[in-house]
């Protein structure tokens, strides 16, 4: 007896195929999650996704939290990649708002100035590099 | 006629240009690969999240989510996704003109418009005109993070929650092949409800919530959007890239047709200069 499980995340897919059993952190308890499961969606928590596959191997994902979905012929995990809390997501908003205000009051000329410079050095070390090594190899 | 000497060393310059160019234009090529390739990887999410978002409104067809809900649009509100960097032909402005003729029309019909700026670029751009920016994420790199988006994405979601946005847009650059890039305008709220019942399922049968549908929809339809506009930003690397590889394939071309045109005016020179120099030794010697 076996089910199909996907786990993808925003920026990729991190587990596609069949599993036997999964375990995972959900938002209420911990979950175990067997073939035949009836029909669940529920929040999970940061914290480790055990998939055992039908040979019997357990792989093991960290996930930083999502969401679960359980239907009668599949489970998908909808995986976080950043860890999420309300106060996190908070703080990004402030940062997000403060940055459009500054770029407003006109600090960007300085940053993007000093930026582009030492943008231009790196790539002139670089070229440097290069042509010391074909220098080198020549 | 100009000497042989600053014409070499002109020569010189552009072929150092050109190798300049023609570095850049690899490096985007392989670049916009591995864009493409992130592209591709962001797909299941959208789907999977857009599956159960659509399920859980066919189950719960009584609730209605605030994203879900339209209201007259009196407020819009623009994500724009700008690259950080330049030399990527006219992407940038294109993506620019479609958000201002977006904001004009916006305005023509009574709206506000208020921006979120990803990129550099589009700050530098916007800053300059009067659109009250809300919000704004730079530097993100080749390989931008969901996590990068997240409050930026959070402060126009709040907006919208609050009434303060009644519709949400999101304008970023659509890869549509190497040589081609197009603007494109993606509704972002509110989500319409996908009418299309899944096939192969019973039709009345509902999930077990844990805590409740309600707050699960909520989690679930924050991070599709957030995956959305992942998605734009990733799409809009892909277009950067590609932009940057034509361009600077362009570059490299024309330094080679320039390096061509100054090689001949100085076979030219060089050549008038041994002309001149026999003739004196003739005329020296005849003189003798």
């Amino acid at each position: 007896m076996d089910i199909q499980l996907d786990i993808v995340s925003a920026e990729g897919e991190i587990f596609s195929g069949r599993a036997r059993l999964v375990i995972l952190p959900g938002s209420e308890g911990e979950l175990g999650i067997t073939p035949r499961h009836a029909p669940l969606l529920t929040l999970i928590k940061p914290g480790e996704v055990r998939v055992q596959t039908p040979d019997g191997e357990e792989q093991s994902f960290y996930v930083g939290g999502g969401a679960l979905e359980v239907q009668p012929n599949r489970i998908t995990v909808l995986a976080d990649t950043a860890a999420r809390a309300h106060d996190l997501d908070e703080a990004a908003a402030l940062a997000a708002q403060q940055r459009a205000q500054e770029a407003l009051s006109g600090h960007l000329d300085k940053i993007s100035y000093a930026e582009a410079q030492a943008e231009l050095a790196r790539a002139v070390a670089q070229i440097k590099l290069i042509q010391k090594l074909r220098k080198i190899k020549g | 006629m100009p000497g042989t000497k600053e014409i070499r060393s002109k020569i010189a310059s552009v072929k150092s240009t050109q190798k300049i160019t023609k570095a850049m234009e690899m490096v985007a090529a392989s670049k916009m690969r591995r864009a493409q390739e992130r592209m591709r990887m962001a797909r299941p999410f959208a789907a999977a999240s857009r599956r159960v978002i659509t399920h859980l409104n066919q189950a719960n067809p009584d609730y209605r989510h605030p994203f879900m809900v339209e209201r007259p649009a009196k407020a819009i509100g623009a994500i724009v996704v700008s690259t950080d960097r330049g030399l990527c032909g006219a992407l940038n402005a294109n993506t620019f003109k479609t958000t201002l003729q977006l904001a004009r029309q916006s305005q023509r019909a009574g709206a506000s418009v208020s921006l979120c700026v990803l990129g550099n670029k589009g700050l530098g751009f916007f800053r300059r005109l009067d659109y009250p920016i809300l919000a704004s994420t730079t530097g993100l790199g080749d390989r931008p993070h969901v996590a990068d988006l997240i409050g930026a994405v959070k402060v126009m979601l709040d907006a919208y929650r609050d009434g303060r946005l009644d519709r949400l847009v999101l304008v970023h650059a659509q890869f549509v092949n190497t040589m081609t890039q197009r603007p494109r305008t993606l509704q972002l709220l509110p989500i319409e409800a996908n009418p299309e019942v899944e096939a192969g399922l019973p039709e009345h049968w509902d999930y077990i919530y844990e805590p409740s549908a309600a707050e699960i929809l909520d989690a679930l339809l924050i991070r599709y959007l957030e995956s959305q506009v992942y998605q734009g930003m990733v799409e809009n690397v892909a277009c950067e890239m590609a932009a940057r590889m034509v361009a600077m394939k362009a570059a490299s071309d024309n330094a080679g047709e320039l390096i061509t045109e100054l090689q001949l005016v100085y076979n030219k020179a060089r050549q008038a200069a041994i002309t001149k120099e026999l003739a004196e030794i003739v005329g020296g010697a005849a003189a003798v």
